[in-house]
């Protein structure tokens, strides 16, 4: 019905105290997120929207089950917290900060590669959210409509404006993954192709990238290969210069690697159809699902 | 963050590597007193953020303090690829007998720094990348352990380098040491010289900050110069807006590094050509989008605004009420569209209702009329 969460899926939230982390508590609790535990240093003992908060992942760990962990602290301190998690045995943790320093995330996905069973997903990204079922991130809930297609993508405005569009259309997604706009993440394409590959109740898989590095070039391999689903893209930045930073810490052309003209190309030799406009990921979808 | 080859070397020079002699001058006459306390030949290399100084002259040898005088004063000023030139490094020449190229990037590849080293040093190593990927030798750093003293003897030897191989991988973990030492997100030595006595030193020298992790390091922030930056993107990162300055005509103001990057896109497959990128960031309130519309148009080369807002914690009708304050100031001299959904478009549309803005719901119909009205009004040219 999904990858990686679903309405079982016991989150624990680190940082629940602070304003963000309460304040998204609060919104994934409406939305139905099992969320049975919060972890802050040295607020053990607290009770924030009904869950209990304990001073440690390990503490929160010994009194509950947990699957899953977000975590909501200052992104100077949230490669320390990814650790925590990972070290407490947390198999799935998302971050969502933006502006860690690099060297800590590769150090952070490192360390995590040798832990087997521990997935992180970001940092900087919206999180992810199986419609109707879980909502382990910061998107906005509305957006999202619970279908059959799947989607992966480095930016979360984006997502939210894909889902809408789909929804729009009457196209739903059976989860929907922000795996963030940073150089150095923990999910990328080709971890979550295979996954949505074997998911029984994923029809098609939405890709939206950008430009920097190539991820996209490396799913587009993988897919020629291996995917057995239909797949479209999207491929933002065509037009940002060289050498410039688009907003997104990955978002950077740096000599002739990660231009668009590249991506584009692999797309093309996969034979992956990439819609020019959002608006086309719509008609794709559709003409793909024979809808 | 970008530093100057100087600010590099002084880095350079803090973890141990050999760097040549020599100083930063702002003036003919500090040339020439660094000259003198060299004490040999010179070089005089202009310090401007842009690449190819040599090609553009602004890189002369000087044989005494009097030339280094002389050779300071022709580049002190001079325009290089638009950059006035405010500042020069005099350094002690090198007598070059081999010149290597080694440097670290962040790779998303192998989610870490990847050591590059090639015998094809003092040229532009993307020239190389492209044209003989394989003179370059790549290796990937484990982040945790580091570049350890074998593997950079490896690396060299593989990469063919001559000369002494100790004193070769000394300097590349040199620069490893102070790539992590100071959250470098770039750093090279290019070239890495081996002189005619046999000293390995480190002639030329390339670090770009990462921008996150400065906050660590307070000491850096002295090589920040506000004046080499473009003035809109100095005043932009005030507001904490992520701001790019870019060569069109179409303001483009966004909620998303990922929409505002289609907006771009978006304005060119229109026929535009975008003047800025800027991304108010998420959850914005009217009086971030009041700041981002004025900044937008404060830049000469903006001749129309596009606002494009998908309202998931960034309610619409906060952007609308921002737009509104600038159109009641008579900031709102250019013609402006807005493309809003999501959440609260409603109550954005009762506030804009009768205003002189274009609301549209897509952010392609919004950027076509946008660029039809500014393009018939001649603000293409």
């Amino acid at each position: 019905m999904s990858i990686l969460v679903n309405k079982e899926t016991r989150v624990l939230v680190q940082g629940i105290t602070g304003r963000e982390g309460a304040f998204h508590t609060e919104k994934m609790l409406e939305y139905g997120t099992k969320i049975v535990a919060g972890s802050t240093p040295g607020k053990g003992g607290q009770v924030v929207q009904g869950i209990p908060v304990y001073n440690s992942v390990t503490e929160a760990r010994a009194k509950h089950e947990i699957d899953a962990s977000i975590i909501f602290v200052p992104p100077a301190a949230a490669p320390d917290a990814t650790l925590e998690a990972a070290h407490a045995g947390v198999p799935l943790i998302i971050n969502i900060a933006e502006g860690m320093p690099v060297l800590d995330m590769m150090r952070v996905v490192k360390e995590i590669k040798s832990l087997p069973g521990v997935r992180l997903i970001g940092g900087n990204c919206p999180g992810l959210i199986t419609p109707g079922e879980c909502k382990l991130g910061i998107m906005p809930a509305s957006t999202f409509k619970a279908g059959r297609v799947g989607m992966i993508s480095r930016s979360g405005t984006l997502t939210y404006e894909a889902s809408a569009m789909l929804a729009a259309a009457g196209i739903g997604c059976s989860t929907v993954v922000g795996i963030g706009g940073d150089p150095i993440i923990g999910t990328t394409f080709i971890d979550l192709l295979p996954m949505f590959n074997e998911d029984p109740d994923t029809d098609a898989v939405v890709m939206i990238g950008e430009i920097g590095g190539a991820d996209e070039e490396m799913a587009a391999e993988w897919i020629s290969k291996h995917m057995k689903k239909p797949v479209i893209a999207f491929i933002s930045g065509r037009t940002a210069p060289k050498g410039k930073r688009m907003g997104h810490a990955g978002a950077l052309i740096m000599g002739n690697v990660g231009t668009a003209e590249s991506k584009l190309e692999a797309m093309a030799k996969a034979n992956v159809p990439v819609a020019d406009t959002m608006d086309q990921i719509v008609e794709l979808t559709k003409k793909t699902l024979g809808l | 963050m970008k530093l100057h080859e100087y600010q590099a070397k002084e880095l350079l020079a803090r973890f141990g590597v050999p760097v040549p002699a020599g100083k930063v001058a702002f003036t003919p006459e500090e040339a020439k007193a660094i000259a003198v306390s060299v004490g040999k030949m010179t070089v005089i290399k202009a310090q401007v953020h842009v690449g190819g100084r040599g090609k553009a002259g602004g890189v002369k040898l000087a044989k005494d303090a009097n030339e280094a005088f002389d050779r300071a004063s022709d580049i002190l000023g001079m325009d290089i690829k638009g950059l006035t030139v405010k500042k020069v490094l005099v350094a002690e020449a090198v007598d070059i007998a081999k010149e290597y190229y080694c440097g670290l990037i962040v790779d998303r590849n192998v989610q870490s720094y990847t050591l590059m080293v090639s015998k094809e040093g003092g040229v532009d190593i993307e020239e190389v990348a492209a044209n003989n990927p394989d003179a370059i030798t790549r290796f990937a750093i484990d982040p945790i352990r580091g570049l350890r003293p074998f593997e950079a003897r490896e690396v060299a030897l593989k990469a063919g380098l001559e000369g002494n191989i100790n004193k070769i991988a000394s300097m590349m973990v040199g620069l490893w040491n102070t790539c992590v030492g100071v959250d470098a997100s770039l750093a090279e030595i290019n070239p890495l010289v081996v002189t005619t006595a046999g000293d390995i030193i480190a002639a030329d020298a390339k670090i770009d900050l990462d921008d996150n992790a400065l906050s660590r390091h307070p000491e850096l922030m002295a090589y920040r110069e506000l004046e080499a930056e473009h003035p809109l993107e100095v005043e932009a990162s005030a507001f904490g807006f992520a701001y790019v300055k870019l060569d069109g005509y179409i303001g483009v103001i966004g909620n998303g590094a990922g929409l505002v990057m289609t907006s771009l896109d978006v304005v060119a497959r229109v026929g535009g050509k975008a003047a800025n990128f800027l991304d108010i960031g998420g959850g914005a309130k009217a009086d971030i989008v009041y700041n981002a519309v004025k900044l937008v148009l404060k830049d000469p080369d903006v001749k129309g605004v596009l606002i494009n807002i998908f309202g998931g914690i960034t309610r619409a009708d906060e952007v609308a009420k921002g737009v509104i304050r600038c159109l009641e100031e008579g900031i709102l001299t250019k013609p402006v569209a807005m493309r809003v959904a999501g959440t609260a478009v409603e109550e954005a549309h009762v506030l804009l209702e009768g205003k002189p803005i274009n609301i549209y719901p897509t952010m392609m119909q919004a950027a076509t009329s946008l660029v039809n009205e500014v393009n018939a009004a001649g603000g293409k040219a």
